[in-house]
């Protein structure tokens, strides 16, 4: 099976964002794969190892991203892709990302693509279903279990905390949510070997895509904080009168009950 | 100014969600001034447009056919395309739900147009309107707009208030004729989890457990709580993590991100990964037996106690409160 999976560099989960000149500082955070993308990763190792086939790890970034895909090297990925837009591009939206990811797949007879549901930095989920719709294939979104037999698919998929049980076949683009399966952690070896792995580099010429291809449909006019909220109240006395006080304060003071 | 709005009426079970009388409101702003189109899809939604127009949709535009009795991305994007090659809107409004979140980047990537997704305000009206919406899961907004081309948002429930609902508001409504072919998914079945009717994202009061919760039936009295403020049960990583609840409960970074009028936490230690999840809430509530606790700093009203003893008194009083009001 030749099965493609899409990541994107994150900040840790840990960091607190900070802005300057309305922009988010990046100076000395850590950054992770996008937990989502983990699971994907994870999904994409396992289907391999069932399967045979290859798993070939892609994102779009600067040189720095290079350690997420290493990562995913060492968790088992057997090639990794790195499109270099840093010297192209000051931008990206959804738009141009899963532009620039299609033209790059259209032509690899891809069997399975997987990706995370949504991305914790922008939080948009648009880039999977773009992706499958630029290249002309089915997506099911939000999946907690995956099925492949032949070019069989069963999918369970979660929407809103039901599950839906769905059937489709292959060339298929997933997107994983929490629950899929736990994505190992790298071993020693693992990352030994993730060191000798593929790795490519590829820039925008290379993909014959033009920059005016890729120009962004949506503008960020400014970035803040969310109003800091004022330290609240922790009620004191006997336990019972507390619960009293607070049910009265959420009707009288909060009028949210 | 937008020549005319669609707005896409998402139905559940029978009936129009909140979220689409939410995007209307939206759509009215957008529009400022121009018509408002309202659009139903299904096997028999009709009867459902009165109730749009009856929100501040002008008119409404329908397309029945078997194929979407369930929704398929295939099935509802060809019907939603039809619908817009018909009345050529310059804007698009459509909930942020699992149903928007789903179809909205298939036919923006069909109409080669941005799409802002999960937005919580709207700031000014017409073409310079700008929407906000939360990042790093609400650590930070950010404020956009569209470059050029259609205005395609999708809003996050429970953050823009629907006009208030006036039945004597009248609107022409029409069916639009789709042929709907080629589904590539088949839906076998849904099997639902989620305890009660009420929608984690869209619920007004959100009762969350975690790690202090200490095993799964340790959230029955937090559903007791929740049923009689007519909220939905969450829970943090940890609570999920421990296999006391399903993962789809989970509210954090990782997880849903809510925005209710009041958001109970219990036991809950308030890691920022929670918080992320939670923080922008109307009114928040922490309880915990550990004063130091995180969560403390971001709740408007605290109690230190054991949430064992204090959720049941308050599921009392609360009861209490509703008998006498």
């Amino acid at each position: 099976m030749n099965i493609f999976v899409l990541v994107k560099r994150t900040f840790d989960t840990e960091e607190k964002i900070v802005i300057a000149n309305g922009k988010i500082q990046d100076d000395g955070a850590e950054y992770i794969i996008n937990p989502y993308d983990e699971y994907a990763i994870e999904e994409a190792i396992q289907l391999r190892d069932a399967n045979s086939g290859k798993v070939t790890v892609v994102t779009i970034g600067g040189e720095d991203a290079e350690k997420q895909l290493r990562t995913a090297l060492a968790m088992g990925a057997d090639e990794a892709v790195l499109i270099n837009t840093e010297d192209d591009l000051d931008e990206l939206d959804q738009y141009s990302t899963a532009v620039i990811l299609a033209e790059y797949l259209k032509d690899k007879e891809v069997d399975l693509i997987l990706a995370g549901n949504v991305a914790i930095d922008g939080g948009t989920g648009q880039v999977g279903p773009r992706v499958a719709d630029l290249l002309g294939i089915n997506y099911v979104t939000t999946i907690t279990d995956l099925e492949i037999d032949g070019t069989n698919v069963k999918i369970v998929r979660d929407i809103e905390g039901d599950s839906e049980v769905i059937e489709t076949s292959l060339p298929l683009l997933v997107t994983a949510q929490q629950g899929l399966n736990e994505p190992r952690y790298p071993s020693l070896p693992g990352i030994m070997k993730a060191k000798k792995k593929p790795l490519a580099e590829l820039e925008l010429d290379d993909l014959d895509i033009d920059e005016d291809d890729v120009e962004v449909k949506v503008e960020t006019v400014d970035v803040y904080l969310p109003p800091q909220k004022a330290a609240g109240r922790v009620l004191e006395g006997e336990l019972a009168d507390q619960v009293k006080e607070l049910v009265n304060l959420l009707h009288s003071e909060a009028k949210v009950v | 100014m937008a020549n005319k709005v669609l707005v896409l009426g998402e139905v559940r079970d029978g009936v129009l969600r909140n979220v689409s009388f939410e995007a209307i409101a939206a759509a009215k702003q957008i529009a400022d001034g121009a018509e408002v189109v309202g659009v139903l899809l299904g096997d028999s939604v009709t009867s459902l447009a009165s109730e749009l127009i009856a929100y501040g949709a002008d008119r409404v535009v329908t397309v029945e056919h078997p194929h979407l009795k369930s929704y398929t991305s295939d099935g509802f994007s060809q019907a939603f395309l039809a619908v817009y090659e018909e009345e050529k809107p310059e804007a698009i409004v459509f909930g942020h739900t699992s149903l928007g979140k789903d179809l909205s980047p298939k036919i923006a990537s069909k109409l080669q147009s941005g799409l802002i997704s999960d937005v919580t305000e709207i700031e000014g009206s017409g073409e310079g309107a700008l929407f906000i919406r939360p990042i790093y899961s609400g650590k930070a907004f950010e404020k956009v707009k569209i470059k050029d081309g259609i205005v395609f948002v999708t809003i996050r429930p429970n953050n823009i208030a629907p006009l208030e609902k006036d039945a004597s508001r009248t609107g022409e409504v029409a069916t639009l004729a789709v042929d709907i072919q080629n589904l590539r998914t088949i839906i076998k079945e849904v099997v639902r989890k989620a305890s009660t009717g009420v929608d984690l994202s869209e619920a007004k009061v959100v009762v969350a457990g975690g790690r202090g919760v200490k095993s799964a039936e340790g959230f029955e009295p937090l559903q007791q709580l929740a049923d009689v403020l007519g909220g939905a049960v969450g829970a943090s990583r940890g609570a999920c993590d421990a296999d006391y609840c399903d993962y789809s409960l989970q509210i954090g970074q990782t997880g849903k991100v809510v925005t209710p009028d009041l958001y109970i936490a219990c036991g809950i230690s308030g890691a920022i990964q929670h918080l992320a999840g939670m923080s922008n809430s109307k009114v928040i509530v922490a309880i915990n037996k550990d004063p130091e606790a995180n969560i403390f700093k971001v709740a408007d009203y605290g109690i230190v106690g054991d949430l064992f003893e204090v959720v049941p008194m308050l599921v009392e009083e609360f009861k209490a409160l509703k008998v006498n009001s």
